[in-house]
């Protein structure tokens, strides 16, 4: 394609173009980047140090930091990137641990999945579990992105909420895999070679799914389709003009942002042993966006520090009183006010598009 | 190339084009003149779609377009430059180029020999540019996607004189490229020497259509005069 040659390739033919003053974003390189840095060394660190000391709990408590991130990049792509504000992500978080959940039971019971028109066991393979946890939250996404992204603003909140409503009362009244009391994993779902049932492997093999979900957002946002992604959100009359239709490229996003929550649903599941409705509620669809808006809507590190933030206040604050949400109401109360770019903004400075 | 047939457009209840007529034959340049509140942007806006006309006929290149969505119009060979200088301001200057470009004749290269200011902040956010540049880059943008026909609407609108004599001499050159274009201008003195055609617009219908040689002052007077 001759049209993807680099502006710069013909950069000797102007003398000033070297001389141009440097994008204003390279001024907040260093901050920025120390603050992700810190931001995942941190994460990385801790839970090894609480691990040798035998802390296995805050061990656990940094695999539900990073699961809960890893949900809040997939919704962050779609409301920080795609302007599309989905109330029902939920969906996709609950569809992926219900996979993990109902493959591990059929697994121990030994009994298939289903018989017709083929029969499909259960597995305790994760990485079985996890490539359908993310194909089916794909195909839910597709379904309902197909249909929801007809419309936009409010009507787009309340549709993909209504889709998640439908789900959770369907899992709430199915009693084969629970209905509202949730089914059990009994045993933690496993890996080849490496050790799943480990605290510490656990939480290295949730790491690296945030870090893997955040470079894919990266790459995502600076190839070409993720500038067009962009164009989307800030105006899709004008890009229509340009001859490309705004609806497949939300409907991508939308589909790749619920297949990431899905994997992060099917990674808690295997964390609490457990899946119940409560993972498909529209409750935790709040939490999330407002994970995402205390992180800095639309930054690569936002959901990060939103899970950070959040979880925190609600272990620690949650331990002294029940009433730790007023406090969350608080901060974001603050944030909303005098940090608009949300956590990171105030930490690592503005983006370049904001 | 471009035929627009006794269009008529509403906003909501209002009515705003009474019958619209306005023909663009290839390597064609044609100016769309008229007053303010005439017509002439809706005119626009109901060839790409964006409100659409609900009687009469729009043909594309024998194609019928009136009904089509704004991408689809887009893609049948149309580029718009909308209006007020509309970029991508969050977008560099390359990626607004690059993102909606459709291969052909027009490439980074040959958008950069025609404005070299573009080739030089490359790498800057659009909305850090100068009026006159993002009405540059808007006009590259269209280029970008190979249009065979570009719509200027205003392009030179609320711009510096100097800018305005550049983007002048840009369009003049598209025409001697033989680039078919629909023109929206108020200002005679540079559209009358390079226009093919004149249509002019009086309260939403086509009301004188001919060669800049035939506007005489009577027609002027009647229908741009302020």
């Amino acid at each position: 394609m001759t049209n993807n040659t680099s502006l710069s390739n013909s950069a000797s033919r102007g003398t000033t173009v070297d001389a141009a003053p440097a994008p204003k974003a390279d001024r907040h390189f260093d901050r920025k980047g120390l603050v992700q840095m810190t931001l995942l060394g941190l994460l990385l660190l801790l839970p090894v140090v609480a691990y040798f000391s035998g802390q296995i709990y805050y061990v656990n408590l940094a695999s539900r930091i990073t699961i809960i991130a890893m949900a809040a990049v997939g919704l962050n792509l779609a409301i920080g990137y795609g302007g599309m504000v989905s109330f029902g992500h939920a969906a996709y978080f609950g569809l992926g641990g219900y996979v993990a959940g109902i493959s591990a039971y059929h697994a121990f019971d030994l009994t298939p999945f289903m018989t017709w028109p083929f029969s499909v066991p259960g597995s305790d393979n994760l990485l079985v579990i996890w490539l359908a946890a993310m194909l089916l939250c794909g195909l839910l996404a597709l379904a309902i992105g197909a249909i929801s992204l007809r419309t936009t603003g409010v009507y787009f909140i309340m549709i993909t909420l209504a889709f998640a409503q439908m789900i959770y009362y369907f899992a709430n009244s199915w009693p084969t895999y629970g209905g509202e009391d949730g089914l059990p994993i009994y045993i933690r779902n496993t890996l080849p070679v490496v050790d799943s049932s480990d605290a510490l492997t656990y939480f290295l093999i949730c790491f690296t799914g945030l870090i893997l979900a955040m470079a894919i957002t990266s790459r995502l946002m600076k190839s070409r389709f993720g500038a067009a992604l962009t164009m989307a959100r800030l105006n899709d009359v004008r890009l229509a003009t340009a001859g490309i239709s705004p609806y497949p490229i939300r409907l991508v996003a939308f589909v790749i942002s619920a297949a990431i929550t899905g994997l992060a649903g099917a990674l808690y599941a295997d964390l609490n042993g457990f899946v119940s409705p409560t993972m498909l509620s529209w409750h935790f669809s709040g939490e999330l966006m407002v994970i995402v808006i205390l992180g800095g809507v639309g930054r690569l590190y936002g959901p990060l520090a939103g899970a950070v933030l959040f979880v925190m206040m609600e272990t620690f604050l949650g331990g002294v009183t029940q009433y730790w949400q007023l406090f969350l109401g608080l901060v974001l109360l603050g944030v909303v006010l005098f940090a608009k770019h949300g956590v990171m903004g105030w930490l690592a400075g503005r983006e370049r598009n904001e | 190339m471009l035929k627009v047939a006794d269009i008529e457009t509403f906003y909501g209840p209002s009515q705003a084009l009474f019958g619209v007529n306005l023909e663009v034959n290839a390597g064609e340049m044609v100016a769309l003149m008229g007053r303010n509140g005439m017509g002439k942007t809706t005119t626009i806006r109901s060839i790409f779609g964006l409100t659409q006309a609900t009687r009469g006929t729009i043909e594309f290149e024998s194609q019928e377009i009136r009904r089509l969505p704004a991408y689809r119009i887009a893609k049948a060979g149309l580029g718009l430059v909308p209006e007020g200088r509309r970029c991508f301001p969050n977008l560099s200057v390359r990626e607004n180029l690059l993102v909606t470009a459709r291969p052909g004749e027009w490439t980074l290269e040959k958008v950069a020999t025609l404005f070299p200011r573009l080739e030089e902040r490359r790498a800057q956010m659009a909305k850090t540019l100068s009026g006159g540049e993002q009405q540059m880059l808007a006009i590259g943008r269209a280029l970008m996607t190979n249009p065979r026909l570009l719509v200027l609407d205003e392009a030179t609108e609320g711009l510096a004189p100097v800018i305005r004599q550049e983007i002048w001499r840009a369009i003049r050159l598209l025409k001697e490229q033989g680039q078919a274009t629909l023109l929206v201008d108020k200002s005679l003195s540079e559209i009358l020497p390079i226009a093919d055609r004149c249509t002019i617009l009086e309260k939403g219908s086509t009301v004188w259509d001919g060669k800049p040689a035939a506007l005489d002052s009577a027609v002027r007077d009647r229908y741009l005069g302020v």
